[in-house]
């Protein structure tokens, strides 16, 4: 009912807005970041000739991810699986080296800064270490005002002070305190002062970067409560990476794993933590440390993780899988229904497991 | 008698603001073979407590007050070079980051080599072959290719394995770990700490072990501490202080953990922070974010404000607060209500 | 909820400077102090030469040969309207000194303004914008680099010589030297600019600039830029000590500053034939001048450079 009440402020476009619908589409994501420094350095000399040799760090090799208005989309994975490189490329930090990212059913990735900008006001982003998301030279007005004079200069100095005003309210940090400096706050506060930025702008689709894992947990407590409470006053969409299954848990409505660079399985928070399907997502959850447990007890993977320069061939993660097979190791494996959940596994798709 | 005893311990650091007190009135034992957990949110003082036993606080901190006894032997007096003989070689520290731990341009092997002629007249054939023996013991593939690698080459567990080999070298009694899996993965997280669990089963060695993780300390660890602005505010199992705390903090903080709230509801939170060092409210330094501080009349309590709660033994544990105190001291007779109470404190929340 | 603080007001600039490290450093270190004390006292100086100096060493009616070479007021032989003494032009040498280390300020501090402004703008550009920008930037600072300034001044002086005549040269002489030495060192403060802004922008308040929609150039000046001013202030101080010497060897040399518009490098320059024959003063005063002037310059740089050294900021 309150979203009725609501609705026409947050949505610029598209009257048609309603929760369920597909808010940001990924497809075929790809990224590959050169490793061989630049063209002079490229030139190696072999077998007598002048040969231009070039690495890549393989960040992300062919993602699809959709994330429906209304929703929490967590995507969780361990270092180096990519999920910091596809939120920047959300949010048009990077650009792709393949691959599609449609918001709002326009694509988003190609335009320039100018066409972007309409974009930016709607799409936001929370980062991860409160220490380094605000200037050390701006005080706490300062870097809220700005936001708000770059996207509505037609605004008068009372209406932005308002607003500023208002915001620092609504996550908890008196607004009295506006023209300290971001040192002189814990980090608990500072992220919800990067919170606030994040919501002057009034967005409807906030990409959350391990919002919570640089604090402690008793501070982690009020600023996910605080995102909750955000999400619920303004209708808000989260993309939310973590590593943190336990707040995924909590927290969640959908999540994708990944595994350097790909997906391995996306499924509805429960079913993932009741029934995972991957062999990967099987493991990570037999790692987490529960309160409950007496001593460590998990599924061991052998060997490291690769490294994303050699990718291993077919399924990424044949090397360490203990149900992997031939096909495994030839055949990428594409995401695959399987009761409730989809699953990029040959051996689920064979009923091998 | 216990391997090492800290008693009333007292660190300071004296900076330009004033002087800060990180460690007050800080004492628990540990006996051989046990394995220790010291938990508190950032500030609490525990990276301190685990500095100051290896006496490795520099200035401008200092200890003022306090005893630290290892083996019957007074470590807070002692000169550096009788210290240098127990560092590393009796008590090695793991800390948290393993790429600054390694130095990033001598190979393994170096390091280790130099680690152990630092303490022992060995030949650099006999070291090499001892340090090959704990690369084993920590189970790292190619142990011989590794000691010739350097740091960058290996991934972040195996450097953690590596340094763990490291602490080993010596064959110590007591290895202090701060925030060793912080910095990890959680797959090779729990790779870490099996390890870390197995061979201190294995060979004896005491451990204590620095974390804010809760489920990591449950796992590995036979006793917990507690820790909070500096002071020691409940210890005892670790599996009594998970299952049932009895501190408002130690409650709260196991609360705020999302396994611990509905999904979709909000997390119970503890309301405000830390308080830092330099200002530490008076009374016990919980008291302002302390929903049981309030007596009947929904005033602050006078003992929670103004005294600092010493400990009460209360089944298992100890407790340093007011309301515990009471609680305990209320009982009729130790034996059967004390689970009469505890229910009753608890149904009470 | 917030920081422990009883008052809710945020202190003042002055307040914060009033309780910021770098004044308790100064306050405790006893060498920072006398050397910024002399800095002041030489500026100050030079500053109010016209009001201080005895007289003007410019106006030649004022000059009289025949009180030439007198010895300063401490030995045999001196007269006491000349505190110094005098050249062997018959100048005040009092006066000259006062008037030269103001020409040799001017130029210093002049040179190391226009370094600063090309160097800290071909910085950013570098740092932010990376890849061919940057490239060609660095390229040119290291070409830039590979000639030494002298060369280049003699060069310069002497195709403006020939040109435009002498007496061009000797009027527009502050800015040309000013010119020279500025855009000799510009390197300097782009590398260290490039650097820091390079550190700068991998942290996250940079992404947040970005994704909040704001372009390249008010991240780069609005947002980098305060937060690079640190290594700026500690290189600034040597590199005006730097701008000072270089200009006084261009002038030793005969390539700087004209006769009639002694700096201390001049002035050191013109006694220094006359340092056999016993008058010492002439060379040696100024050159303790110049000396003094540029060990404070650079032990206040040291002092800086040790203060502003990023410390470990606990919340």
């Amino acid at each position: 009912m309150s979203e009725v009440l609501q609705q026409p402020q947050y949505h610029q476009d598209g009257d048609s807005a309603q929760a369920g619908e597909t808010l940001l589409q990924i497809r075929g994501l790809e990224k590959h970041f050169p490793l061989s420094g630049d063209f002079l350095e490229q030139l190696r000399f072999e077998g007598g000739r002048l040969k231009r040799r070039q690495e890549f760090v393989h960040a992300i090799n062919g993602v699809d991810i959709d994330v429906k208005r209304g929703e929490t989309l967590c995507v969780v994975g361990e270092s180096g699986c990519g999920k910091s490189t596809v939120a920047r490329m959300v949010m048009g930090l990077l650009s792709p080296s393949a691959g599609e990212i449609r918001y709002d059913g326009q694509r988003i990735d190609d335009l320039n800064p100018r066409q972007l900008l309409p974009y930016r006001r709607r799409m936001q982003m929370i980062f991860q270490n409160p220490y380094a998301s605000l200037n050390p030279r701006m005080s706490i007005q300062q870097t809220l005002e700005e936001p708000l004079r770059f996207h509505h200069p037609d605004w008068s100095r009372q209406q932005i002070l308002d607003k500023i005003g208002e915001v620092m309210a609504s996550v908890g940090i008196d607004p009295e305190w506006g023209k300290r400096f971001g040192h002189e706050f814990s980090g608990g506060q500072r992220q919800r002062i990067a919170i606030a930025r994040a919501l002057a702008v009034e967005p409807e689709f906030i990409v959350a970067d391990e919002p919570i894992s640089a604090l402690d947990v008793s501070i982690q407590a009020q600023v996910l409560n605080l995102l909750m409470d955000a999400q619920e006053a303004h209708h808000l969409t989260y993309l939310f990476i973590t590593h943190d299954l336990a707040v995924v848990e909590h927290f969640g409505t959908r999540v994708v794993v990944m595994y350097l660079g790909r997906v391995c399985e996306v499924a509805e928070t429960r079913t993932l933590f009741d029934r995972p399907r991957h062999p990967y997502t099987q493991a990570l959850m037999s790692a987490i440390p529960r309160l409950e447990d007496d001593g460590p007890d998990h599924i061991k993977l052998p060997g490291e993780v690769p490294t994303p320069v050699n990718l291993p061939s077919g399924c990424v993660f044949h090397g360490r899988c203990p149900h992997a097979n031939d096909r495994c190791r030839h055949e990428i494996p594409q995401l695959i229904e399987a009761q409730g959940s989809q699953v990029a596994c040959h051996a689920v798709e064979e009923g091998r497991i | 008698m216990a391997l090492l005893e800290v008693s009333n311990l007292d660190v300071r650091f004296a900076l330009r603001q004033g002087e800060v007190k990180a460690l007050r009135d800080v004492s628990f034992t540990l006996d051989r073979g046990e394995r220790l957990g010291i938990v508190g949110e950032s500030g609490a003082g525990k990276s301190v407590a685990a500095f100051t036993i290896l006496n490795l606080i520099a200035k401008p901190g200092y200890i003022a007050d306090g005893s630290i006894r290892f083996d019957g032997r007074e470590l807070t007096t002692m000169k550096p070079r009788q210290l240098q003989q127990i560092r590393g070689n009796k008590i090695s520290m793991i800390f948290q980051d393993p790429m600054m731990t390694l130095n990033p341009v001598l190979t393994i092997g170096e390091q280790m080599i130099e680690c152990l002629k630092a303490h022992r007249r060995i030949r650099s054939r006999d070291a090499r072959e001892i340090a090959l023996n704990k690369l084993r013991q920590v189970y790292i593939p190619s142990p011989e290719r590794r000691l010739d690698q350097y740091p960058h080459e290996l991934s972040g567990g195996m450097r953690q394995r590596i340094i763990i080999a490291i602490a080993l070298l010596l064959d110590p009694d007591v290895i202090v770990a701060d925030e060793p899996t912080t910095a990890l993965d959680v797959t090779i997280q729990a790779e870490i700490m099996e390890l870390l669990l197995e061979l201190c089963e294995k060979h004896n060695v005491a451990l204590i072990l620095i974390t804010h993780d809760l489920g990591v300390v449950s796992q590995v660890t036979q006793r917990t501490l507690v820790m909070y602005a500096g002071r020691v505010i409940e210890q005892g199992p670790t599996r009594e202080i998970i299952n049932d705390a009895q501190h408002p903090y130690t409650q709260g903080l196991i609360n705020a953990l999302p396994q611990m709230a509905t999904p979709g509801q909000r997390l119970n939170q503890i309301p405000g922070s830390m308080p830092s060092l330099a200002n530490t409210p008076p009374g016990c330094a919980f008291h302002p974010r302390c929903s049981f501080s309030d007596d009947a009349n929904g005033e602050r309590r006078r003992d929670c404000r103004e005294v600092i709660p010493t400990f009460v033994r209360s089944g298992n544990c100890d407790v340093a607060c007011h309301m515990v105190r009471e609680l305990v001291e209320s009982r009729p007779s130790e034996s059967d209500a004390s689970d009469d109470n505890s229910h009753k404190h608890r149904e009470a929340l | 909820m917030t920081t422990a603080s009883t008052s809710s007001k945020a202190p003042s600039r002055l307040a914060r400077f009033r309780s910021s490290y770098l004044l308790y450093s100064f306050k405790r270190d006893w060498i920072a102090q006398v050397c910024f004390a002399v800095f002041v006292a030489l500026v100050l100086a030079a500053i109010l030469a016209p009001w201080l100096s005895p007289m003007n060493p410019y106006d030649l009616a004022q000059i009289r040969i025949l009180d030439s070479e007198l010895p300063p007021f401490w030995i045999d032989g001196s007269d006491p309207q000349y505190l110094l003494g005098t050249d062997a032009q018959g100048r005040d040498l009092l006066s000259t000194i006062l008037y030269g280390a103001r020409v040799s300020l001017i130029i210093g501090f002049g040179a190391v303004i226009l370094q600063a402004l090309l160097g800290v703008t071909f910085g950013l550009l570098a740092g932010y914008l990376g890849g061919r920008v940057d490239a060609f930037l660095m390229r040119m600072a290291d070409i830039q680099l590979s000639f030494s300034t002298l060369m280049v001044a003699i060069i310069v002086g002497a195709v403006i010589k020939a040109s435009f005549g002498g007496a061009i040269y000797s009027e527009y002489a502050v800015f040309i030297l000013v010119l020279i030495i500025g855009l000799a060192e510009w390197p300097q403060y782009a590398r260290t600019v490039r650097a820091s802004v390079l550190a700068e922008r991998s942290k996250e308040y940079v992404d947040a600039a970005r994704v909040m929609g704001f372009r390249a150039k008010r991240i780069m000046f609005r947002h980098i830029l305060p937060n690079t001013l640190s290594p700026i202030f500690v290189i600034s101080t040597v590199q005006i000590a730097n701008a000072i010497i270089s200009e006084a060897a261009l002038s030793f040399l005969g390539l700087g500053m004209p006769e009639t518009q002694p700096s201390l490098g001049s002035l050191i320059k013109s006694g220094f034939d006359y340092l056999q024959s016993g008058s010492w003063w002439i060379t040696l005063i100024p050159g303790g001048v110049l000396v003094v002037l540029v060990l404070v310059i650079n032990l206040l740089g040291d002092w800086l450079r040790d203060v502003m050294n990023p410390r470990l900021y606990k919340g």
